[in-house]
């Protein structure tokens, strides 16, 4: 318990930091910039209460938003993460799995699965995000092919790091 | 009764999630006018100190150091120099200065008093990322910043004072959609409103110019005085392209920024010493109506 307490605080921070400090610096092609601290949320284990769940949500998009000065855009968007994570998880994982294995990682589930279950939270978020963010729907392609574009790099980072730090 | 707080007790995450997104909806709704929210912005003392300790990791020390100095020295130049001006009665000396650096000229007042007074600062965070770009500096408060002061880059506009902590602020950028700045052809003083529209980090917009206008593509495009902010004649940046949006009697006009927002490490904070008068005469007027 107190072993888990740790680990997630770290990667929070680690998350957290990376996102502001480095990656928000990130430009591609004027319109490319990864979001990777959602992995925060997309590793949390499978029997994190959904009130936790909702709340570390909240809590983690405050985060971002007290640096970006976009307030209340990240937070929106993680709330709404954390709180269909496990409605979305039950449909793409069977009960035993969740049983057997304690959170969602690259190298318990297959590299396959884990690739799609990071698309589709990325997916979510990206597009909710930069919709939000640009509170209008002028130049609405713009805006979409920006949350594509940015989704990938996003899942290849997340997906990248698993085979870094958590590779067992 | 019993009944009801099974209910809730069963569905007390849903009503913890309406409640967080009802929050933070409204926080987006409330911060889509940029003068108005006030509440955790990048200028608080956390975010601050971890901008402030990284940022030097991308300056490289040295650099850095000599960056800062030179833009010291050249702040008290700019004072020093305006005093000087004052002094002199040789009229062509001051023009010929006066053309080589429209500073000069334009932050003086008609009693020859010095209205607008240069402070440098570093950029501890900048970013050309978003929609809503913000940059923090390292000096706040106890360094004698306010709100509404401008920040400048070798004499070309960079953004507006929108929050002070004690130790930092926080600038909204040109390339910010929420901010509208006047500015003006340079050639021919037609004035209209400056914007950016999310897209190029290297191009604004300039609205609101009456198709019978003479532009250019070259013409320069520079700061109005309507803005207690900035100096007038402050350069913002080059005409690139322009043409007539469809039913409409105005140009849509793109401006190529003087400053390369990516490459931002010292700035100057505008201070205007007269912002008191001019605001209680502003107020004069709101009354009256």
């Amino acid at each position: 318990m107190v072993n888990n307490l740790l680990k997630y605080s770290l990667i929070f921070v680690v998350a957290v930091l990376l996102q502001v400090l480095v990656l928000n610096r990130i430009l591609i092609f004027r319109m490319i910039s990864p979001y990777f601290y959602l992995i925060f949320l997309l590793l949390l284990p499978y029997d994190t209460p959904r009130a936790l769940l909702i709340s570390l949500g909240f809590v983690l998009g405050l985060s971002i938003d007290a640096f970006t000065n976009t307030l209340g855009v990240h937070t929106a968007v993680c709330v709404l993460i954390g709180f269909i994570r496990p409605g979305i998880l039950n449909k793409i994982s069977t009960r035993e799995t969740r049983e057997s294995v304690s959170a969602p990682r690259i190298s318990t589930m297959s590299v396959n699965w884990f690739i799609g279950y990071t698309a589709i939270f990325v997916t979510i978020h990206h597009l909710l995000l930069f919709m939000l963010e640009a509170f209008t729907f002028q130049g609405i392609l713009f805006t979409l092919a920006r949350a594509v574009l940015s989704g990938i790099l996003s899942v290849a980072l997340i997906v990248i790091s698993q085979f870094l730090f958590f590779r067992k | 009764m019993r009944n009801l707080f099974r209910l809730i007790l069963r569905y007390h995450y849903i009503f913890l999630f309406v409640f967080l997104e009802v929050f933070s909806l409204s926080l987006v709704v409330s911060y889509n006018n940029y003068q108005q929210a006030k509440f955790l912005t990048s200028s608080n003392g956390i975010s601050g100190y971890f901008f402030e300790n990284f940022a030097g990791i991308f300056q490289v020390f040295d650099l850095k150091k000599a960056n800062t100095e030179l833009a010291e020295e050249n702040a008290q130049l700019r004072t020093a120099l305006q005093h000087y001006q004052l002094r002199s009665s040789n009229n062509s000396l001051q023009s010929i200065q006066a053309e080589r650096n429209p500073l000069i000229t334009m932050t003086r007042d008609s009693l020859n008093k010095i209205v607008y007074f240069f402070t440098t600062a570093r950029v501890i965070n900048n970013s050309v990322n978003q929609r809503h770009n913000f940059l923090t500096l390292n000096k706040g408060r106890y360094q004698g910043v306010k709100t509404n002061m401008g920040v400048v880059s070798a004499g070309r506009v960079v953004g507006l004072v929108t929050d002070v902590g004690d130790n930092y602020c926080s600038v909204i950028s040109i390339l910010n959609e929420r901010w509208k700045l006047s500015a003006k052809i340079k050639r021919n003083d037609f004035f209209g409103s400056l914007s950016w529209n999310g897209q190029n980090y290297r191009k604004v917009q300039l609205n609101e110019i009456p198709y019978h206008v003479p532009v250019e593509n070259g013409d320069t495009v520079v700061t109005t005085g309507f803005s207690s902010s900035f100096p007038e004649g402050l350069e913002i940046g080059i005409v690139t392209d322009y043409s007539i949006g469809s039913g409409s009697n105005f140009y849509k006009i793109d401006v190529q920024l003087a400053v390369d927002f990516r490459s931002i490490v010292q700035v100057a904070l505008v201070e205007n010493r007269q912002i008191k008068e001019i605001n209680k005469l502003e107020s004069l007027n709101n009354d009256g109506k």
